[in-house]
């Protein structure tokens, strides 16, 4: 009884903190930075360099909102959030939006009651192997021991691909990506499954690279994507469309090099024109400036621009584009277009 | 008889011999202390190889670290092209790159002579506390040190903290008036009630006014900056420093015969002691933002130092509490037969002998709240090892691990150590009995 009434208190609180901050436009305004939920460190996706400055693809989202908002990549607070407390910050309302390679799922959606506002990288789990292990296919580990982070959807994901396979393995749990880091390469466990970018990303640290190969195998769907709280829909507009316009600038070749010139005067491509302001009016239909879009562009770059600053082929990291591709380029990347 | 010389007798005594070589200097401790028996001599032999086993791997490793490097590739790079190709040698570069992080997190580097100056400041505030034989004259540092610290470190308006302080002098300006004019009862409850009627309502007011009249100030820093080695000092010292005296009343209030006050300090004591910190950490994180009124964001970096304090003091108390029951009934007595009052009687006769009793114990729980403080990385909060996750988390170092660990290692031992030297040093000096 005592414990209902806590938690009716508890939703009560929660409830009235949503309705008072239900315009969250205004209070950003007011605060003149954007709260940003990101990790407290994954390599590509957000990480604070030698200045302190942080850096990252999701990083890069962030600041694209920031700068659709004040016109200014820089006007954005970084909260740094655990995967226990990313929920809970944005629930309350101490950050405006998390952008923490969070996934999609319909629990959180609907259950936790958060608006995903699109997807800014396709992931799914993978498996790094030695090659001295002479695997070519995930069939093939019948027997493997494998280290896994414990409570996680990835647990899940393997038990059941190895199920449906009809294939064995050993489990050998860990708790952080940096302990799988050294178990592998202790040999402690034959494979290491987790995140296909995350382990791209580990493979990069390892001294020989070239030693271990990520099976072609992709055993689950993890669309991540940024997020914000349900009932300010106005808000969530503003995060789709930025994140909606960094793609659509891809598509349509507008580049932070040539933006400017592009953005001078209304050139024959009116979803160019649209895009960056200089013909109708899809602003002031978020309740921002006309170059709303342009700002947020300059800021990091298009889609494409920051995957490649960030994650791309030319980084350590080396993650190909794939599924993340333009749907012009079979990929799934795909906006809906700015009319 | 007298005159027969005797031939068998010595006539002058023999020089003094060195003892067999067996039984002096360093052979005779190895005899007696390594080599006593077959088996300690096996166990020493044992003991010896594992000793060099270690030190043959680390000891490379350490001694050929390398310490200009920009990223791991680098290190790695330098190692292949000077090492025998076993690639045992430390990646001290992270260190030289990042020890600015790893020490003041993400102040910005102009300011750090900020945090620096205010660990001065502490540490000439603490010292007439700590080593009685300084003038006391240092006592007036010591009452401004928090302020002080505090506007050093985060920085804003001079008038704040100023402000806040004048709170203190209310309560001792109201102690006085109502105690001399009206009763002691009231003196203690006018000390407590008006500064808090004064922080609450004047004091901010105050400050603002202030500001806008002699606005002076130094630049503002969010705590959010802060991190590595300077937040661990910040959260674990500030802890320290308040967990004391209200351990202190906490312990004083626990033994009281005041059945409210009594009841007040049990229920606070066992409740914060029967839950682990780290739930009371997710709670200033994730729970307080819901009650708290949406907009204000109470800084969580004083969330953090709140609850750490509170923690603190409910074993301070209990380790306080332990001193008290120690002391002989006859001393308590004592003192009510000299017609000391309560306040007296405690400041006099019987907190001096509990609170040397009680100081290994007290350091004791200092340092384990000195290393509890890398906890608020679950929060979120950039600690030592938060910040070395972090580093980790950029293209350059990702892979890197011992190197950091070790740097963090070292730097909580000699803090830790220090502290225990500290109080070993404490309790020699104030033994006063079986000497």
């Amino acid at each position: 009884m005592k414990k209902t009434v806590f938690f009716g208190a508890l939703t009560a609180a929660g409830l009235a903190a949503g309705m008072a901050s239900a315009a969250t436009l205004d209070d950003v305004k007011a605060r003149g930075s954007l709260n940003c939920g990101v990790t407290t460190g994954l390599v590509g996706f957000a990480a604070p360099n030698a200045e302190g400055e942080w850096e990252g693809f999701d990083v890069g989202v962030c600041r694209a909102v920031a700068a659709a908002i004040f016109g200014d990549p820089t006007a954005v607070e970084f909260v740094p959030t655990t995967g226990q407390t990313r929920f809970t910050a944005l629930a309350s309302g101490e950050i405006d939006l998390l952008a923490r390679n969070t996934t999609w799922t319909m629990s959180r959606d609907v259950d936790l009651k958060f608006e995903f506002v699109g997807v800014n990288y396709y992931d799914g789990q993978g498996f790094l192997v030695p090659k001295a292990l002479g695997v070519t296919s995930a069939t093939e580990l019948d027997g493997a021991t494998v280290c896994i982070q414990t409570g996680t959807t990835t647990e899940l994901n393997l038990a059941d691909y190895f199920r449906v396979n009809g294939i064995t393995y050993e489990p050998v749990p860990i708790e952080t990506n940096a302990e799988g880091q050294q178990q592998y390469l202790a040999g402690a466990c034959d494979v290491y499954t987790t995140d296909a970018s995350g382990l791209a990303a580990t493979r990069a640290t390892f001294e020989n690279p070239n030693d271990h190969v990520l099976l072609p195998e992709i055993i689950s769907k993890e669309p991540l994507g940024p997020l914000v709280r349900h009932g300010d829909n106005e808000w969530a507009d503003i995060a789709r469309w930025t994140l909606n316009a960094l793609i659509t600038a891809e598509e349509l070749g507008v580049t932070s090099e040539n933006i400017e010139e592009l953005a001078a005067t209304p050139g024959n491509n009116p979803e160019v024109n649209r895009l960056l302001g200089t013909e109708g009016e899809l602003g002031a239909m978020l309740g921002l400036e006309a170059d709303w879009a342009k700002n947020a562009i300059m800021a990091g770059g298009n889609y494409g621009e920051l995957f490649e600053d960030n994650i791309g082929e030319n980084t350590a990291i080396a993650l190909a584009r794939g599924l993340n591709a333009q749907w012009t380029d079979n990929g799934l990347i795909y906006s809906p277009p700015f009319r | 008889m007298s005159d027969t010389p005797v031939t068998y007798v010595r006539t002058q005594m023999l020089d003094q011999q060195a003892p067999p070589t067996s039984e002096v200097g360093p052979v005779r401790w190895m005899r007696e202390n390594l080599f006593s028996s077959p088996m300690n001599a096996i166990l020493t032999i044992l003991s010896l190889y594992v000793v060099y086993v270690v030190i043959s791997h680390v000891g490379p490793w350490l001694v050929n670290g390398i310490w200009d490097a920009d990223s791991l590739s680098e290190c790695r790079e330098i190692i292949a092209a000077t090492g025998d190709g076993h690639h045992s040698a430390a990646c001290f570069g992270v260190i030289t790159a990042r020890w600015h992080q790893l020490v003041f997190g993400y102040y910005p580097s102009e300011l750090y002579w900020r945090p620096v100056l205010a660990l001065v400041v502490f540490l000439v505030g603490i010292a007439p506390v700590m080593f009685p034989s300084l003038p006391r004259k240092l006592y007036i540092v010591t009452m401004a040190a928090p302020f002080l610290c505090f506007w050093l470190l985060w920085g804003g308006s001079i008038w704040f903290p100023i402000a806040i302080a004048l709170g203190f002098g209310v309560g001792v300006v109201a102690h006085k008036l109502l105690d001399a004019n009206v009763s002691s009862l009231a003196g203690m409850i006018g000390a407590i009630l008006l500064p808090l009627i004064y922080w609450l309502y004047i004091c901010g007011p105050l400050a603002g006014g202030l500001a806008s009249i002699i606005p002076l100030g130094i630049e503002f820093v969010p705590s959010r900056s802060f991190g590595g080695f300077m937040l661990s000092i910040v959260i674990g010292l500030s802890a320290i420093v308040i967990s004391l005296p209200l351990g202190i009343l906490l312990a004083l209030a626990r033994r009281s015969d005041l059945f409210i006050i009594k009841t007040c300090a049990v229920v606070f004591i066992e409740v914060i002691r029967g839950i682990p910190l780290i739930v009371w950490l997710f709670t200033a994180q994730l729970l307080l933002n819901y009650f708290l009124p949406p907009g204000s964001s109470f800084d969580l970096t004083l969330r953090v130092i709140i609850m750490v304090t509170l923690f603190a003091a409910a074993y301070i108390a209990e380790v306080i509490r332990g001193g008290l029951a120690a002391l002989p009934k006859g001393q308590y007595e004592g003192a009510d037969s000299l017609g000391l009052n309560y306040w007296q009687s405690m400041q006099l006769i019987v907190l001096p002998q509990a609170l040397k009793i009680s100081i290994p114990g007290i350091v004791n729980t200092f340092i384990g709240l000195f290393k509890d403080t890398t906890l608020v990385v679950f929060i979120g909060l950039f600690d030592p090892l938060g910040i070395a996750s972090a580093i980790r988390a950029t293209t350059e170092w990702n892979g890197i691990y011992w190197e950091l660990f070790l740097f963090i290692g070292i730097m909580f031992f000699i803090s830790c150590f220090s502290m225990g030297r500290y109080s070993l040093y404490l309790e020699k000096k104030l033994q006063r009995e079986h000497r």
